[in-house]
């Protein structure tokens, strides 16, 4: 027995021994990685940003140098705080509470402890540095924006939050990465790669010759240099005009898909989310939740399309052979259904063929044909499958599956969306509203440009997008072969000569352009809004939509300006000069663009949130802005013009 | 059995060779954790893998020394070895170089000599000699006073050098006279004082006093083996008294840095910002060292590939923390390996030790698998965290021309006495 003690002694150490080192080695061992090694220093050496340009070579984007003081707080060695607070103009509360913050996100990561400093602040601190341990100087390059305008298609970049960096490793505090619009689409092609250089440190920190002799480190591959489909002279127009509006306009050219201007209003000028003001800026834009400055309303909003949805319903009952374009259909001054009324604004008895029916864009003449298409095969159920089907070959009611960063789908109703409101019986006079583009059918500002690129095209379009040209690529096929929609050709011909008559002498006769065949139609949609929890009607929104010139067409444009009443008071005129300005390269209607200037909608908006009870529509009158800012919109509307030389 | 019958290969080559692969493994292993650069010239003396190298060549001679001596030379000779010994640790209070804190070296010329490393097989030669004189029943008390005597001049020797890792290593003798026949209480008594003493440290006096009471109790009415009612109550009190004691021994007796090991060891410390400025002090080089070990994970960095131990992350790598090269570089794999290799030595000395016939052999053999045990249980065992630091070496792997020497003696009078089994009748 006594044998024993030694000998079980010995073999329980084994044991022992052997299963707390499979417990440090196996279990509790993280996958080692290089990047977690403490012993190792990871130094990066971070690319140029790509540039942007616009489609005719303007630099919109480029670069600044900014310096970061980062910190690894398990690093830091006991510092004279007086001076270095000093250096970085910050006090001693400030570094307490920064140097806290760090080392609760990591005590061994680099975080940012000082970002954004000024090139004579670094100047200063740079000389003194190496006196501070556990910090250093961490070189970026931030945005230098050439221009204050398309802050929704430009984006910003900005610090990766957690959420970034656990979703992709690559990136490590402090980075910065797009965060919206193109920056965001098109982060990898303009952020590079970064470089990494390995140096083996020893215990006292101190740096001990590169790791593995330099086996490892990489390179820094510079980010690419990027060409957008925008017109930047065009965008800072259509911004312009925009002004004092909310809304979108989206133009898109038809034989491309490429994205010619992309308004959303209100906007920013996006130099104020660069630097040290960003994070303040950003609430403040993040925080307005009335006039929603982040929100791209052009890809975002989503609208019912009111009027313009008209031409759809014309080229489905075309293409079903429910109607022919010639066939007229009288008007009573609206169109009875059941129990029910839609009132029209034509005159009673007025007998409107295809191209009148849009023309005066008459109710009952879409109501009819509308419920020809459903009740075709007498069965309304499949009858709104079918249509449906054909809307969405135009690319509404689902995603465009584009190059932009935000997207909405819309919605194009078919019979299994009303199945939860019409589980049984289901007639096609349920769902009348849809003739009309109201009801049920919504859509967003480019899904309706793009239809109407669609149009233009009689029968397909190429998917919008916003990249044109990237540094040594090709584009995708996705962008370059056209997407076919379900109606024929020739079925397009009386719809578009429709169009052409609303300018002629339809909605839209006061806002013709000289020498362009434009094609359009106007459209005025009633919305609603919950205002203590009482549902409310709103002044109409003004909605247009337009391409030209009719043959060969160069520009298609969806304009969706939000209360601004009917088609062409407001959506049309902008339309009409936006057209204008990309055909002809300089504007002949200034009346209309004078009269864009000087009237604003917030007190349209402002209504909502007065508390007070307040009317809408014919019995409101509109806002002039005052001189001043008239004055500063028109020094604006010069600088723009000088660039047009 | 690798027993030839000439008597040039009568050596116990099991034995030899796992010590060679010992010695040959931590060389490799001092090579990684003490090299500078990515050129290495081998024979760099100045460096501590050159002197090694030095050291272990050295080794071959002595050995063939060891083993040309007449067997009988060591137990005739043990006394005097022992005196020897014990004089040139005396020594040290007049000659001694202080190398951190200790004063356990004499530096002749450029080479310094540790004593105490030697003083642990004169101290087992004469533990061996003295219990297999015929004259001796361990079970007697004088005789076994006369046997603590024998070892704890040199323990306490080492102690008043600041040397307090090789004062423990002496406990090792328990396992020695416990197997020769020490009466039972002294183990139930020395390990019940120390299960005591965690306990007391960890929950408290109180609750210690309280369990051994609920433990003697219950031990008193349900065993058959009855104690005497004095003979508990005598226990209890003793258990009181070592709770209470023990307390006060931590808190006034201990150096500040000692009870601040045994409180990281067993985990009294609460407040994660201290224990985080105890894991940059004190625990710094148990921190490194645990670190480098898990960073190995199952295959390891591979040989001179670790970037902790190229980064000397770990102090004293090369000496008293070698294993957490091995952990770093070799993995799960290479540690395992150390450990079955020092497992499988152990067993091996400690069966050659039960077939002696002669029982000064025997008892030598014994002490020789009872320090080297001692001193791979403390020294991994502390670099792995599972103990509070205690800085002594690891025998045969740790760099250091005393030990590795110390320990070529131990292991070779043993090997000697063995192969001369055969003409003890």
């Amino acid at each position: 027995m006594r044998q024993l003690l030694l000998f079980i002694s010995i073999i329980a150490v084994g044991l022992l021994f052997l299963s707390r080192l499979f417990y440090l080695q196996i279990y509790d061992a993280n996958n080692y990685s290089i990047f977690e090694d403490n012993a190792i220093r990871k130094v990066y050496d971070y690319p140029k940003r790509g540039f942007v340009y616009d489609r005719k070579g303007q630099l919109l984007v480029a670069n600044q140098p900014s310096y970061d003081v980062m910190i690894i707080p398990r690093e830091v060695k006991p510092l004279d705080t007086l001076e270095f607070c000093s250096l970085l103009k910050i006090n001693k509360e400030q570094f307490v509470k920064k140097y806290n913050r760090a080392n609760h996100y990591s005590p061994r990561l680099p975080s940012v402890f000082v970002s954004h400093l000024s090139k004579e602040d670094y100047a200063v601190l740079q000389e003194k540095m190496r006196k501070y341990e556990g910090f250093y100087i961490q070189k970026r390059s931030l945005r230098h924006y050439q221009t204050t305008i398309g802050a929704n298609v430009l984006g910003d970049i900005g610090e990766v939050n957690n959420a970034n960096i656990r979703k992709d490793p690559y990136y490590k505090m402090g980075d910065l990465i797009g965060k919206q619009g193109i920056e965001a689409s098109y982060e990898k092609t303009l952020r590079g790669k970064k470089g990494i250089k390995f140096i083996q440190k020893d215990r006292f920190n101190r740096n001990i010759g590169p790791y593995k002799a330099g086996k490892f480190d990489t390179i820094p591959e510079q980010g690419k240099d990027i060409t957008i489909t925008i017109d930047a002279e065009l965008q800072a127009y259509g911004e312009l005009l925009m002004k004092n509006k909310r809304g979108g306009i989206i133009a898109i050219e038809p034989s491309s898909g490429e994205i010619l201007a992309m308004v959303a209003a209100p906007t920013y000028d996006p130099n104020i989310l660069v630097g040290r003001d960003r994070s303040k800026n950003f609430t403040k834009l993040y925080n307005d939740s009335i006039a929603k400055p982040l929100f791209n309303r052009s890809l975002q909003g989503v609208y019912e399309p009111g009027s313009p949805f008209k031409l759809m319903n014309a080229l489905i009952a075309l293409q079903e052979g429910v109607i022919t374009p010639e066939e007229t259909i009288t008007c009573y001054g609206g169109y009875k259904y059941g129990n029910s009324f839609m009132k029209c604004h034509c005159n009673r008895g007025t007998r409107n063929n295809m191209i009148g029916g849009i023309q005066r864009s008459c109710n009952t003449y879409f109501a009819t044909t509308y419920r020809r298409i459903l009740d075709k095969t007498g069965n309304a159920s499949e009858g709104i499958d079918i249509w449906s089907k054909h809307a969405q070959s135009f690319g509404l009611g689902q995603f465009l599956n584009n190059d932009l960063y935000v997207g909405q789908k819309g919605r194009i109703p078919d019979r299994n969306y009303y199945k939860s409101i019409y589980p049984s019986t289901f007639y096609s006079t349920y769902t009348i509203s849809n003739a009309i583009g109201q009801g049920e059918v919504a859509t967003t500002p480019i899904q309706l440009a793009n239809m109407i690129a669609a149009i233009a095209n009689r029968g397909y379009y190429y998917t919008p997008h916003i990249i044109k040209h990237i540094e040594g690529e090709t584009l995708p096929e996705q962008f370059t072969k056209p997407k076919y929609t379900t109606i024929n050709k020739a079925h397009f011909e009386p719809v578009i000569e429709g169009m052409l008559q609303v300018y002629k002498k339809g909605t839209a006769a006061s806002l013709q352009v000289k020498d362009i065949d434009i094609c359009g139609k106007t459209g005025t949609v009633e919305n609603f809004a919950i205002i203590d929890s009482v549902k409310t009607q709103l002044t109409d929104h003004s909605i247009f939509v337009a391409f030209a010139p009719k043959e060969n067409p160069k520009i298609a444009i969806a304009v969706f300006v939000e209360n601004g009443y009917w088609g062409s008071r407001f959506a049309g005129k902008v339309a009409s000069l936006m057209i204008e300005k990309h055909i002809k390269g300089y504007i002949t209607r200034h009346d209309l663009e004078e009269w864009l200037l000087k009237h604003s909608l917030e007190n349209e908006y402002a209504k909502p949130y007065s508390g007070k009870p307040f009317k809408i529509n014919g019995h409101t009158t509109l806002q002039i802005v005052d001189d001043q800012e008239y004055k500063q919109l028109k020094k604006e509307l010069n600088r723009i013009k000088k660039t047009e030389n | 059995m690798v027993r030839l019958t000439n008597r040039h290969f009568k050596f116990d080559w099991i034995t030899i060779i796992l010590f060679f692969l010992l010695v040959g493994f931590g060389w490799l292993n001092i090579l990684s954790a003490s090299q500078t650069g990515t050129d290495i010239n081998y024979f760099d003396f100045s460096q501590p893998f050159g002197k090694q190298l030095i050291f272990i060549f050295l080794t071959f001679g002595l050995i063939i020394l060891l083993l040309a001596i007449d067997a009988k030379f060591y137990e005739r000779f043990a006394s005097i070895i022992y005196f020897i010994s014990m004089l040139s640790l005396v020594g040290l209070f007049l000659f001694g170089k202080n190398v951190n804190g200790a004063t356990s070296w004499y530096a002749i010329g450029g080479l310094t000599i540790q004593p105490s490393e030697f003083a642990k097989f004169a101290t087992a030669l004469a533990v061996a000699k003295h219990i297999s004189d015929i004259n001796t029943n361990i079970n007697s008390i004088k005789d076994q006073l006369q046997t603590f005597v024998i070892i704890l001049i040199p323990a306490i020797l080492v102690l008043l050098q600041n040397d307090t890792g090789s004062t423990i290593v002496y406990g090792a003798f328990f396992f020695v006279l416990y197997r020769e026949g020490l009466p039972k209480y002294y183990l139930t008594i020395g390990v019940g004082m120390i299960i005591i003493s965690i306990v007391s440290l960890k929950f408290g006096a109180i609750i210690a006093s309280i369990a051994t009471l609920i433990l003697v109790l219950g031990f008193h009415f349900i065993s058959k083996k009855r104690l005497r009612v004095y003979q508990s109550l005598f226990i209890v009190l003793a258990a009181i008294a070592i709770s209470f004691g023990v307390k006060f021994f931590y808190q006034s007796i201990l150096k500040p840095h000692q009870q601040d090991r045994i409180s990281l060891w067993l985990r009294l410390e609460k407040d994660p910002q201290k224990l985080e400025q105890m894991k940059r002090t004190f625990a710094y080089n148990l921190n490194e060292s645990e670190k480098a070990i898990s960073s190995g994970g199952f295959s390891g960095k591979g040989f001179m590939e670790g970037t902790r131990t190229t980064g000397k992350f770990v102090p004293e790598q090369h000496t008293d923390y070698i294993f957490s090269t091995v952990g770093e570089e070799w993995g799960f794999l290479g540690s395992a390996f150390v450990v079955i290799v020092f497992v499988l030595l152990l067993l091996r000395i400690l069966h050659l030790a039960e077939l002696q016939k002669s029982q000064f052999s025997r008892v030598y053999g014994y002490g020789v698998a009872s320090i080297i045990f001692v001193h791979f249980f403390i020294n991994i065992g502390m670099v792995m965290g599972l103990i509070p630091t205690i800085g002594i070496p690891l025998p045969l792997f740790s760099y250091g021309g005393s030990g590795l020497w110390a320990f070529t003696i131990l292991i070779f009078i043993f090997i000697k006495l063995d192969s001369n089994r055969i003409n003890e009748w």
